[in-house]
């Protein structure tokens, strides 16, 4: 392995997570054959097992009797080729993927915002010359390493940073100002922000005039979110406030950017959209240099959220629920657009759904491990469980593909080709470099294998080349449009940023330079108000649980906890507790300590440290359990759960 | 189903929004009602401070948009006032002649200005509503110097205001020392030291006896300049319209947990109520009250009860940075005082705990635990042991080690997981400057921060084997 340094978004930095991402290749852990009910098969067996009980739960039940499951983590055409798969070979409306855990709450708040949910919509490299950067909710210095490297370069031209977040993370002790928010209340705080850059007199009234809609509504809506009133809900000293907005109101170039901790609440989506108010009032989007911004998770979580594995999507962005959408993907496809089915369930509702009536009784799995990475994942398991027909495909035996009647191994990062789309909507290739082990098939190969098998095998490709063209067809005109992106030019280059829609077009970096993506070309302002948490904490469960990542672990695990050097720097589940509560709790440093919620109960050891608020426990999700402890409770817009929230209350295991 | 609120203020407002919000939610149809003696739209009040010292806009108190009403179907009579109730066939009488029938009536009349009954005293300025603040702004325009009557919450507020304009400003309070309510006597001395800081002058323990044209005199016979008088003498609650419809009264309109007077049809909340022998002079109280009835009229929680509120008071006045809650004058004989004073910084900071829980605070000067002793205040959380610590904050991570007294095991990167020992391994190993570390171990190759610790590692490395050779 050697890294690639012209590439902007890490410049050739990686951690640990990175430089090991090669041992998984030939772990021995690794499957390599198909398993039927844990007996190693034959493809063709495995395939004509999954193909026949499919059909049989369909002419029993009807075609929404079988479910599909994706993941961020799927390139491009995967991700086109699963949502194709759906709806043209299974027509199923029922399909949907992880990223709504990730993803969706910035994706709902951007796109009605802007028109247009790019998570960067700028290069990345802006962010080095920015005066000030407000981070909410994120943790890069363990979740994204490198992207620490602009944050750098930003404060020694400099700029300050700012870090919203309940916890002194790493990345909190990089920032000039850290706004130790209590869980739940990010949402309170922004508004917060916004009414002083009101009162401040740094609202940019010739930009929102020209730029906007709604400031008027917004304003009114901020009156009641006095400095002091947040202070007592937030518990963020109202003199820290005001040195927030003083900084950003200093700063020539600003940048407001979010992460999953101001995302993943059933309030999400209203929290983002607080933030973009923010954004907007003080003049920053689509003006160079500066900008609102989400900080986006997996490895392909932008692409993954475009092209229609979402339950709700088309390809190129485009609304399922849109006639013209539907007209122009079914061209496409060669089928009529009433054939296509209409939205199905988010995420978790579809999980929820699973072998209940009337809930579909099959699914198929592509790269998520939700009986880690769900929430309430408890009732999950039990769900997944109910299935007449579970099917995973993996690199390794997940806690999930562990569960599966059929598991079917596949390749992985290296050993395949694929677009992947990353955080700043830089389409990149993502070229073969080894060859797979025997026995092993990509998922474009066992979605060939099995529309084979269902009769629709002309229609889905396994070559990634010609996958790519046709979600280029397919993505033609839609809000993410690659139609002008081909992977001869990705080879040549750095990659592109879309929408690229001519092949002599070069990608847009700034795609709101001029005008936003809304119909009139204005971005808008949305008035939203501050709720507790979905479950606040009471006498029985008095503690905060919030979940997050630690930098040696990737999502579920599944692949990292497989890399010894991994496994070695954060070996299982840990509680962070401060030392009052520890005192409180009797708990010493290494001891072992019960979580429990009212949905389940985890362990893990217990991890003294001051940089967690004496009311709230931090555990991260990487092992199964902790997701058993997490409220499912969704956002009302974008069905975000509510990871970051709930109340626990915490003993020590004698 | 009819509903009619009489005040349109901080509480009756908020008792329009929330029961339209619920509205949404519950789909029951209520029917809205509201009257106002002021003609203007509703406004923040606790902002006024701020507009008096021109931090707030009076563009930023608004509560609603002009057109909210319309769009959510409520009636307005902005400017009218009412004049009776006619608890019998169940109207409110206003004085336009309107007669509005109502199911439930919520008395929202808030509270109005104490004037003192001085000689002159229609030479002073109340300071409650946003044309007292507008006046106030226009007459210190040609001041030359201000007087407060009053050392209040909002007395203070308005003589940090009018300093910050520009003006002269004497404070004059009858107690011995300010805000006497919320404060013990060391707090109101910093206090006042702040406060004369940014150019109020503070005399307490004095009456005024008449407001003469540009001065005012004191019951002692001194006599203070004054071109301009502004009264913050406290307020009292509004409950003529009660009283007259023989509701029962106190101080306030007594009402029940669930804000019901002794008519069940009618409730008050807000300034203008008087809960559990409390009448709250704060927004916080009078939007939770207003809550519960939204609750209880439109059926989204028949059984919501009201059980009285926990009181913050926080001062907002630039510069002076004051928070004070629950019981602040218990002494040490009566429960644990915790205090720190520092006169000479305009600091002062104490704390009353009972039970192992913070009952009440006073915190003056800038505290950066003001958020976390709001909340254990709040939630009634318990304590720590260490009672200097909810002070202070903790104290900052202490600096990068230097090289010689790390253990071998401490993680100089953490994004690759190297430690110091794994440094001295490699360089042990033969790998004798910073880029040969790197391509060892991986080192400085995530976020970039460690490269100055790994190279100090290398470079005493190198010395130490200097000072052995």
């Amino acid at each position: 392995m050697t890294a690639r340094e012209d590439v902007p978004a890490n410049q050739g930095g990686l951690c640990q997570k990175g430089w090991t991402a090669a041992e998984l290749l030939v772990s021995p852990e690794r499957l390599t054959t198909p398993l039927l009910h844990g007996r190693p098969v034959g493809w063709d067996e495995a395939l004509d097992f999954v193909a026949g009980r499919l059909a049989a739960v369909q002419a029993e039940h009807g075609p929404d009797a079988v479910a599909v499951f994706g993941g961020g983590g799927l390139t491009n055409e995967k991700a086109y080729q699963l949502g194709k798969f759906a709806r043209v070979a299974l027509r199923t409306g029922q399909i949907d993927y992880n990223g709504r855990f990730c993803m969706s709450s910035a994706a709902a708040a951007v796109t009605r915002a802007f028109g247009m949910d790019r998570g960067l919509p700028f290069p990345i490299t802006d962010i080095a010359r920015a005066g000030a950067v407000l981070l909410a909710g994120c943790n890069v210095a363990e979740t994204m390493p490198p992207f620490v490297r602009h944050l750098t370069r930003m404060r020694d031209g400099g700029g300050r940073l700012i870090v919203i977040d309940p916890r002194t993370t790493p990345t909190a002790r990089l920032a000039d100002l850290h706004l130790r928010v209590t869980p739940g209340t990010d949402l309170a705080l922004a508004l917060g922000l916004l009414h002083l850059v009101i009162a401040r007199d740094q609202a940019d009234l010739g930009y929102l005039a020209e730029r906007t809609v709604g400031f008027d509504e917004v304003r009114t809506s901020v009156s009641t979110w006095w400095p002091e009133r947040v202070e007592r809900v937030t518990g963020v000293p109202v003199a820290l406030m005001r040195e927030a907005v003083r900084i950003l109101g200093a700063a020539d170039r600003a940048m407001i950017l979010t992460g999953r901790g101001a995302e993943q609440h059933a309030k999400g989506t209203e929290t983002v959209t607080a933030f973009i108010n923010l954004a907007l009032a003080l003049g920053l989007p689509g003006r160079e240099g500066s900008g609102y911004g989400c900080v986006t998770g997996q490895g392909n979580g932008q692409g993954g959220r475009e092209h229609g594995q979402k339950a709700d999507q088309l390809p190129g962005y485009r609304r399922i629920d849109d006639p013209a959408a539907r007209a122009h993907v079914a061209a496409v496809w060669g089928v009529d657009p009433g054939d296509l089915p209409g939205p199905g369930r988010s995420a978790f509702e579809l999980l929820d759904a699973l072998g209940t009536p009337p809930g579909p009784r099959a699914l198929l799995l592509f790269g998520s491990n939700p009986v880690v990475s769900a929430p309430d994942a408890g009732r999950v398991a039990r769900r997944l469980a109910g299935l007449d027909l579970l099917v995973v495909s993996d690199i390794v035996l997940s806690e999930t593909a562990a569960m599966a009647d059929v598991v079917l191994p596949t390749t992985q990062w290296a050993e395949e080709h694929g677009t992947i789309t990353n955080l700043e909507g830089r389409v990149l290739l993502r070229r073969r470099a080894v060859d797979p082990p025997p026995g092993v098939w990509s998922d474009l190969e066992i979605l060939r294998g099995l529309a084979d098998r269902l009769g629709r095998g002309d229609a889905f490709p396994a070559d990634p080349g010609e996958v790519f063209d046709e979600l280029r067809e397919a993505s033609r005109g839609g809000i993410a449009d690659y139609s002008g992106i081909t992977h001869a030019r990705l080879a040549a280059g750095t990659g592109l940023f879309w929408p690229c829609p001519a092949e002599d077009h070069p990608g847009t970096p700034r795609p709101f330079a001029g005008r936003f993506a809304t119909p009139d070309g204005r971005a808008r302002l949305v008035p939203v108000e501050h709720r507790p948490p979905a479950e606040d904490i009471d006498a029985e469960f008095p503690l905060y649980l919030t979940t997050g990542r630690v930098l040696a672990h990737y999502q579920s695990g599944a692949q990292t906890r497989r890399i010894p050097a991994l496994d070695e720097a954060e070996p299982g589940v840990f509680v962070e507790l401060h030392p009052d509560l520890a005192r409180r709790l009797n708990v010493a440093p290494g001891d072992r300590v019960r979580v429990r919620s009212r949905r389940g109960t985890a362990e893990g050891e217990a991890r003294v440290s001051t940089a967690i608020r004496p009311d709230t426990v931090f555990m991260p999700f990487h092992w199964e359990g902790v997701n058993r402890l997490t409220n499912a409770a969704l956002d009302p817009i974008s069905r975000m759960p509510e990871f970051k929230v709930c109340a626990v209350g915490v003993e020590r295991v004698t | 189903m009819r509903l009619v609120v009489v005040g349109n203020g901080m509480a009756g407002a908020r008792l329009v929004t929330e029961v339209r919000r619920r509205g949404r939610d519950t789909g029951i149809d209520v029917e809205v009602s509201v009257f106002e003696a002021e003609p203007c739209q509703p406004y923040n009040r606790v902002l006024l401070s701020n507009v008096l010292a021109g931090t707030a806009g009076p563009e930023q108190v608004r509560l609603l948009d002009p057109g909210w009403y319309a769009e959510n179907g409520v009636r307005t009579h902005l400017g009218v006032r009412v004049l009776g109730i006619d608890r019998a066939a169940r109207v409110v009488v206003a004085e336009d002649g309107t007669r509005e029938p109502y199911d439930v009536l919520v008395l929202a009349t808030g509270s109005e200005p104490v004037v003192p009954p001085i000689p002159g005293a229609e030479r002073a300025m109340a300071f409650r509503t946003l044309d007292d603040c507008d006046r106030i702004r226009a007459a210190a325009g040609s001041a030359r110097h201000a007087v407060v009557v009053g050392g209040g919450l909002l007395g203070v507020e308005a003589a940090r205001g009018l300093a910050g304009l520009g003006l002269p400003v004497t404070l004059l309070h009858r107690a011995g020392h300010l805000m006497e309510r919320q404060l013990d006597t060391e707090a109101g001395l910093v206090l006042r030291q702040t406060l004369a800081m940014v150019g109020v002058t503070v005399r307490t323990g004095v009456t005024v006896s008449a407001v003469d044209p540009g001065r005012v005199r004191l019951t002692d016979g001194a006599v203070t300049d004054a071109d301009l008088v502004v009264f913050a003498c406290g307020v009292r609650p509004v409950v003529r319209l009660a009283r007259e419809a023989g509701l029962r009264v106190d101080r306030g309109v007594v009402v029940d947990d669930g804000l019901r007077t002794d008519d069940r049809s009618i409730f008050a909340i807000g300034e203008c109520a008087q809960h559990a022998g409390t009448v709250y002079g704060l927004v916080a109280p009078a939007w939770e009250q207003a809550a519960v009835v939204a609750d209880i009229v439109t059926g989204a929680d028949r059984g919501a009860r009201y059980r009285g509120s926990r009181v913050v008071t926080r001062l907002k006045a630039t510069g002076v940075e004051l928070a004070a809650m629950g019981e602040t004058h218990l002494t040490d004989d009566q429960a644990e005082i915790v205090r720190f004073t520092h006169r000479r910084s305009g600091t002062y900071r104490k704390l009353v705990i009972r039970g192992e829980r913070l009952v009440g605070a006073i915190l003056l000067g800038e505290t950066p635990t003001v958020g976390s002793l709001t909340q254990l205040f709040d939630r009634g959380g318990p304590l720590p042991g260490d009672r200097m610590g909810l002070l202070s904050p903790e104290p900052a991570a202490a600096g990068a080690a230097s090289p010689a007294l790390m253990p071998d095991s401490a993680r100089v990167c953490r994004c690759n997981n190297v430690t110091k020992g794994r440094i001295r391994a490699c360089w042990e190993a033969g790998a004798r400057d910073l880029p040969a570390v790197v391509a060892a171990t991986a080192a400085t190759t995530g976020c970039g921060g460690c490269r100055e610790a790994v190279d100090g590692i290398v470079g005493w490395l190198c010395e130490q084997e200097g000072v052995s050779v």
